[in-house]
């Protein structure tokens, strides 16, 4: 069954990076964000002497998982019940978004603060929730941004990472009551500003929306991992906790989280540790939430683990260093990509997830450069997997026929050297102009985005033959 | 619903089964169980530095001191139930599950919170907060903008594995704090103090 919600994209890759590649300033942003935090990952996995160790047994003990994986899944739903939690299951994001709104409407709340979460992104649920008649408001500084400007978010760790200091000024006078024109652009000022603005909504909300970054199956707790504060606030203040969790986020047991918090901090924000981690385990009595729910999401990771290359991708932390890297993704931005999971990731994600839309033209999103692998702190083999699904992906029947000839030419040594002949003969009269950059229909599929080099005078073969 | 909830339950988990990988998976755990070879009090105190959280040296007897001329600008100081009593003069508002200090109290102005930790990791400069009796619920170490945590020695562990190892129950409220509240959402430059507490002081205790 396919996952469903904002994982996908309504235009062709090819498209959408045309539009976003005329805008001069988001490149700018883009570049300089994603420099600055490869260097700082590069510096802080550099100072970790067992850094291979760790992205192998992360590698392994996510592997292990999906090998285990009902089995851990009803492990966790037994200890979490046991703690106090109810959990919910849900096919898809519909589904998900329908437990989540009839428990906000339980409580009878009409606004819920959210922890930054990918899960509650992917399935739609603020506008599940709005049209509900239910505020949400994103507490992530980024999420907030992006929230305010009611754009999309284009990174997975920083959502707002096309907007510079000066933009998020601009956004912040424009739509956050109570800012005077007197903000200036500093980041300590603009990060004064959201403190202020969303105080009183924690003191005040009773309902908090989470999701999860690690879920342990032997204990039922739940891991949040953030920067701000902003997470504590919603995981502790209100009386009801909502978590959306995908089904791929269970660990087995606590000291699994050995490898994951060195992993995770270091690969995402570049820093040796985030400044807040939260673990809760159902319910505490007169500690936090004293009602709490988790809610499993499959929207789309079985369909993922049916295959047997591409569900690798499953054990993705969601740490957005293969954006960081990507050479495509520094250029066109994640908006282009169509989902929330924008980048290399989110190339072999959201087509797996599901094959709806524009999804089919993600994995050639990629120079194959292999930069992402090098990156992964989980070592998922993105350059396999974008070749993979390259390759069991849809092509048309001119591609076929096209592939097909050329196969029965290489097949044949004599074929093959008639064919280099005749291709010599005739590119002889445009000999010397260097490569073709635009031929008519239709080799100009080919030349819209690539050269076409032309064959040299002589092959190898022949200039040995005459020595 | 409850019908309907069964119902995904189960789907999902068949799909799962029919998907899943079959061969068992070997986990290879080749790293290090801890950061060897270093004085972890010194390389906490440079992390902490790093994160810009305020650094500070006691003994057991003069804890007090230190404490006292930590929050001597406060209007008000927090502790939670098990705070050993010793370690104030002055006068601290104690939280109890009978009388919980409410949000509001937290929320003023001049507010310092001084709380005791499960643990400490050197080589990443975080504190653990178990909610144990000397640190008691989430919300206090929290809600006030300035929050003193006092360490002792013989709490610090090196690394992630050997610290974690050390939690007594995993299934207690944990939190883990690395320096103040900061966020690096704006041009991925890190600025200190959002939503926890601004300012982080850290009482290194020899006993």
């Amino acid at each position: 069954m396919n996952g469903t919600g904002n994982i996908v994209a309504l235009k062709p890759f090819p498209d959408a990076a045309r539009l976003e590649l005329d805008d001069a300033q988001l490149r700018t942003n883009l570049r300089r964000a994603t420099h600055t935090i490869r260097d700082k990952r590069l510096r802080v996995v550099g100072e970790v002497d067992d850094w291979e160790q760790l992205r192998l047994s992360g590698a392994a003990i996510k592997d292990d998982v999906l090998a285990r994986l009902p089995e851990l899944l009803e492990r966790f739903e037994e200890a979490a019940t046991k703690a106090g939690a109810v959990v919910h299951w849900a096919r898809d994001s519909a589904e998900a978004c329908e437990i989540v709104t009839a428990l906000v409407k339980e409580t009878a709340a009409r606004e819920v603060v959210k922890v930054k979460s990918m899960a509650t992104q992917e399935i739609g649920l603020n506008e599940a929730l709005e049209a509900a008649g239910i505020a949400a408001t994103e507490t992530d500084l980024a999420e907030l941004i992006v929230q305010l400007a009611e754009d999309t978010p284009s990174h997975i760790l920083v959502p707002a990472i096309h907007y510079n200091r000066s933009q998020i000024r601009e956004i912040f006078l424009s739509k956050m009551p109570g800012v005077t024109r007197g903000l200036t652009d500093e980041p300590r000022a603009l990060a004064e500003a959201a403190r202020k603005h969303l105080r009183a909504k924690f003191l005040t909300a009773t309902v908090g929306i989470s999701g999860a970054n690690f879920a342990i199956a032997d204990t039922g707790t739940l891991v949040v991992v953030e920067s701000e504060g902003n997470g504590r606030m919603c995981l502790t203040l209100p009386q009801t906790l909502i978590s959306v969790v995908g089904i791929e986020k269970i660990l087995p047991d606590f000291s699994s989280l050995d490898v994951f918090l060195q992993l995770l901090p270091r690969s995402s924000t570049g820093e040796r540790m985030n400044p807040y981690t939260s673990m809760w385990t159902g319910v505490t009595p007169g500690d936090g939430p004293q009602t709490t729910h988790i809610v499993l999401i499959d929207n789309g990771r079985t369909a993922t683990l049916s295959d047997e290359v591409g569900r690798q991708a499953l054990r993705c932390i969601r740490c957005s260093a293969c954006l960081n890297v990507c050479p495509v993704y520094e250029r066109v931005g994640g908006h282009a990509y169509g989902s929330v999971y924008p980048g290399p990731i989110g190339a072999i994600l959201s087509p797996q997830m599901t094959g709806d839309g524009a999804n089919k033209t993600l994995p050639y999103a990629s120079t194959l450069c292999g930069a992402c692998f090098d990156a992964c702190p989980v070592r998922i083999n993105i350059p396999e997997v974008l070749v993979h699904l390259r390759q069991k992906g849809p092509k048309s029947r001119a591609e076929h026929a096209a592939f097909a000839s050329i196969s029965w030419i290489m097949r044949d040594r004599r074929r093959y050297a008639a064919a280099l002949r005749a291709a010599r003969r005739g590119s002889a009269p445009l000999r010397g102009r260097g490569p073709l950059r635009r031929l008519p229909w239709p080799a100009s599929a080919w030349t819209v985005s690539r050269d076409l080099p032309l064959p040299p005078k002589e092959s190898f073969r022949e200039w040995w033959a005459k020595r | 619903m409850v019908g309907q909830a069964m119902n995904a339950r189960e789907e999902i988990l068949a799909r799962v089964r029919a998907h899943r990988p079959s061969a068992p998976v070997t986990v290879p755990r080749d790293y290090l169980p801890d950061v060897a070879g270093i004085d972890v009090v010194e390389v906490l105190v440079d992390r902490l530095v790093d994160y810009k959280a305020g650094v500070h040296r006691a003994s057991a007897a003069s804890l007090a001191e230190v404490l006292g001329a930590l929050v001597a600008s406060s209007a008000t100081v927090v502790v939670p139930p098990g705070l050993p009593p010793e370690w104030f003069t002055g006068p601290v508002v104690r939280d109890s599950a009978d009388a919980p200090v409410s949000v509001g109290t937290l929320d003023a102005a001049g507010v310092t919170v001084v709380t005791g930790c499960a643990v400490a990791i050197a080589a990443t400069g975080t504190l653990i907060l178990d909610a144990a009796p000397d640190q008691g619920r989430r919300v206090l170490s929290l809600v006030p903008d300035h929050h003193v945590c006092v360490v002792w020695t013989d709490q610090i562990a090196g690394g992630v594995p050997a610290a974690l190892a050390r939690l007594a129950d995993p299934s207690r409220p944990l939190t883990l704090i690395s320096g103040p509240s900061a966020t690096s959402d704006i041009e991925l430059n890190r600025v200190e103090g959002v939503h926890g507490p601004r300012r982080l002081d850290v009482v290194i205790a020899t006993r």
